[in-house]
């Protein structure tokens, strides 16, 4: 072959790859959703990474425990990441539309999954057939999935926020793990004996950055009564002594005291990854941050309890709840509907299976006894048979959630529009964190503005 | 070659000489080009589907606004609506400061360097792996090394160790408002001047050495060489990677992501490019996020065409 031959045949080779590849690209999975056999197909995420290697040991095994109840099903599951929904992936994957069939999403996802015209409607389909513990989940998680009356997620985990705090660093300066503050000022008290006494570590840490800063602030504000919007959604409502407030017992403990550690701008990794490694005396979590820090960041757990939300005059007014559900994508058959249903509710609605196979996790040393997720409604049937099992299983001192699960306080949910809220609340956090001279007064103001902005502009 | 040499035989072809030389000229004209062609279609393909297709698509979704699952065309209004954003204006001013700051040190920088390699005599190779070593290095990686070991606010922090054994005050670096962006300036400059200083490298040496003889014989001291010699024979290069240096750095995003995990304190941090990526993948704006960014591309553009054409009218 001649030189210019050889380069034509090497150009043609090079285009029609590249075109097959396009091709390729563009060409949908052909995974059939039901074969020849009548055997239906469904693609899952949030399967546990390969570093959790118990946690994915146990997922496959139900994986095929579930399919060999049900030879008709099979399920394709995918890891999105250790966090399930970093924000950011999450919109990346929806506006892509490379959602899996059955997807994992927070309950203020709900907005922008319907608005991405992939959510599918599972009111027909969510029951007791498909959900045996259907009626037994509590409706006020089914509710926040709901819009127009129709369902779009099934609720997989409930959280409320509480005060972690790290015992053995209680001990170490003098204070009594099992009385943890009650209060703003106890809890104030307790970051600077906790710093004093061991110069490397934060008595208290905060987010400030990445959104997390504003998810704090409003369960900061909540503790004081307060709440982020007017209860008509339309104003920003934390421009007030009690917003001033939350602001001003940070930057007491930041730059009065100097008791919350050099380093700010935290996100949620961060602050526990310094948890973990023991230079974090308290922060603002739920129990399962707990969990978070053994299973994902090393930490020990005999380190860790949770307490109620502290408030400024005894324990917090109201706290803030969240949680997450699996949605299903639209376009998929009744049959998919119905086989992911089945899937979930068997993983994460099944007391003794998946979520709560507490027999299996507790000699993993995986902690068994943390009070969540909080799905199914109290004196229900599930709720009664997964408390039992916990406490029979527990491998923790149920003392150290104690506190927190005998003192329920009533749950507020977040605000709508809450990542553009954070956004700008972040900022304000950062400014009482990172600058001692810090005007309250103005960021509060600036931040109301801002938020005033953008609910008027309907972002 | 006989046909084209004898007379005769092209006669007998019934052609000219002049007519088949012209064809197999056309012939391997048309060769030549169906592989140029050919060659370009892979290039053409890339660009279409991964720059002009997701611009134009861009450019579309501005004006449209997708709520429910049903996109409407709604005008300019998503442009009026990041118009309005608080942060607007303040993610501007910082693009810009970091812009003007990038091109004081980011472009000055490699430009010594590169004369003060091109002056060594000894160690040039080694050095030039040196100064090139941190763009090998993930810009990620690179970040994370800044943001915790460089930057760290304690007086453990290098940074601070540094300044404090010269008795210097130290810094908040990432954490304080004003020295975020001058922070970011020098870790990006760190990071990718080796690209710019090894172009320099390469220009210099293309100056004829008569020309720093003669400057030398006119009494011409080491300024007046660079003023006179150096900088009028690397114009263009120096033009060229300016426009390219603003351009980029207009477009700057994963220093404040890193950084200053996004917005920095008090929204010193914020960028354009992060503020499309807030209303994109935090607020569940896409379409806000297209308006901003194709209202950044208007900017770029005039900016280069009125670059564009200075330089070449100086030229």
């Amino acid at each position: 072959m001649s030189a210019p031959q050889y380069r034509k045949a090497v150009a043609y080779a090079l285009a029609a790859g590249l075109g097959l590849s396009l091709a390729a690209c563009s060409t949908k999975s052909d995974d059939a959703a039901t074969d020849a056999n009548g055997k239906v197909t469904i693609t899952v995420d949030c399967q546990p990474v390969g570093t959790e290697k118990d946690l994915l040991a146990n997922w496959n095994a139900d994986v095929a425990a579930f399919q060999k109840d049900n030879p008709d099903i099979t399920i394709k599951s995918v890891s999105v990441g250790q966090q399930c929904n970093n924000p950011p992936d999450f919109t990346a994957r929806l506006a892509g539309g490379t959602m899996t069939d059955v997807f994992y999403g927070y309950m203020t996802d709900l907005s922008q999954v319907l608005d991405s015209g992939q959510a599918m409607d599972i009111t027909e389909y969510a029951n007791k057939d498909t959900v045996p513990t259907f009626d037994s989940i509590d409706p006020a998680l089914t509710k926040v999935f709901t819009d127009g009356g129709k369902l779009y997620a099934l609720p997989v985990k409930n959280y409320s926020m509480g005060l972690v705090y790290n015992k053995t660093l209680f001990q170490k300066a003098g204070l009594d793990p099992a009385s943890p503050p009650k209060t703003w000022a106890e809890v104030r008290t307790a970051a600077k004996k906790i710093a004093d006494a061991d110069k490397g570590a934060a008595g208290y840490a905060e987010y400030s950055a990445g959104n997390t800063g504003g998810w704090h602030f409003t369960a900061e504000l909540y503790s004081q009564g307060g709440q982020v919007l007017s209860e008509d959604g339309k104003k920003a409502d934390f421009n007030n002594a009690l917003g001033k407030q939350v602001l001003q017992n940070l930057k007491d403990m930041r730059y009065g005291d100097n008791s919350m550690g050099t380093r700010q701008l935290l996100q949620w990794g961060d602050l526990l990854t310094n948890a973990a490694a023991g230079k974090v005396g308290m922060f603002v979590g739920a129990p399962d941050a707990t969990q978070a820090i053994v299973s994902q960041f090393k930490g020990k757990y005999e380190d860790w309890a949770v307490a109620p939300l502290p408030g400024q005059d005894g324990l917090a007014k109201s706290t803030l709840g969240g949680g997450e559900g699996y949605f299903f994508k639209k376009g998929l058959t009744p049959e998919q509907v119905k086989a992911g249903l089945k899937w979930v509710a068997y993983e994460k609605l099944t007391v003794g299976k998946g979520q709560f196979d507490y027999p299996r996790a507790k000699p993993q040393n995986y902690p068994v006894g943390v009070p969540q997720p909080l799905l199914f409604a109290p004196g229900t049937e599930a709720q009664k048979a997964e408390v039992e099992l916990r406490k029979a299983n527990a491998n923790v001192d149920p003392a150290i959630y104690a506190l927190f699960e005998n003192q329920q306080l009533p749950i507020k949910g977040e605000p709508t529009n809450a990542q553009a809220i954070y956004a700008v609340l972040d900022s304000a956090m950062s400014g009482v964190l990172t600058n001692p001279n810090a005007n309250i007064d103005e960021l509060l103001k600036t931040a109301e503005t801002k938020v005033n902005q953008l609910l008027a502009a309907g972002s | 070659m006989a046909i084209i040499t004898a007379p005769g035989t092209t006669e007998k072809l019934g052609r000219s000489e002049p007519a088949i030389r012209n064809n197999a000229r056309r012939n391997r004209k048309i060769r030549d080009n169906v592989t140029g062609h050919a060659f370009l279609i892979g290039a053409v393909l890339c660009f279409a589907l991964f720059s002009w297709y997701p611009m134009i698509r861009g450019i579309v979704m501005s004006f449209q606004r997708t709520k429910r699952g049903v996109t409407t065309w709604v005008g300019w209004d998503n442009y009026t609506r990041i118009v309005a954003d608080p942060s607007f204006w303040p993610a501007w001013k910082n693009t810009f400061y970091f812009t003007v700051l990038a091109l004081i040190l980011g472009y000055a920088v490699p430009f010594f360097v590169a004369i003060l390699l091109n002056e060594l005599r000894h160690a040039k190779g080694y050095l030039r792996i040196l100064v090139y070593l941190p763009v090998m290095l993930p810009p990620a990686s690179a970040l994370f090394l800044f943001k915790f070991y460089a930057y760290d606010p304690s007086d453990a922090g290098l940074f601070n160790a540094i300044l404090k054994s010269l008795h210097l005050p130290t810094s908040q670096w990432m954490q304080s408002a004003d020295a975020t962006m001058p922070a970011m300036v020098i870790a990006s400059t760190w990071m990718n001047m080796g690209g710019a200083v090894l172009i320099y490298l390469a220009s210099l040496q293309n100056i004829p050495g008569e020309l720093y003889e003669a400057a030398e014989l006119d009494g011409a001291g080491l300024w007046r060489r660079i003023w006179n010699v150096t900088i009028p024979q690397t114009r263009l290069i120096l033009a060229l990677l300016a426009m390219m240096q603003i351009v980029a750095t207009m477009q700057l995003f994963i220093e404040p992501l890193i950084l200053a995990n996004g917005a920095g304190t008090e929204d010193s941090a914020t960028t354009v490019a992060y503020l499309i990526y807030q209303h994109g993948f935090f607020q569940n704006d896409l379409n806000g996020a297209a308006a901003l960014g194709v209202i950044m591309l208007v900017v770029l553009a005039a900016f280069s065409a009125v670059y564009v054409r200075l330089t070449t009218k100086q030229d």
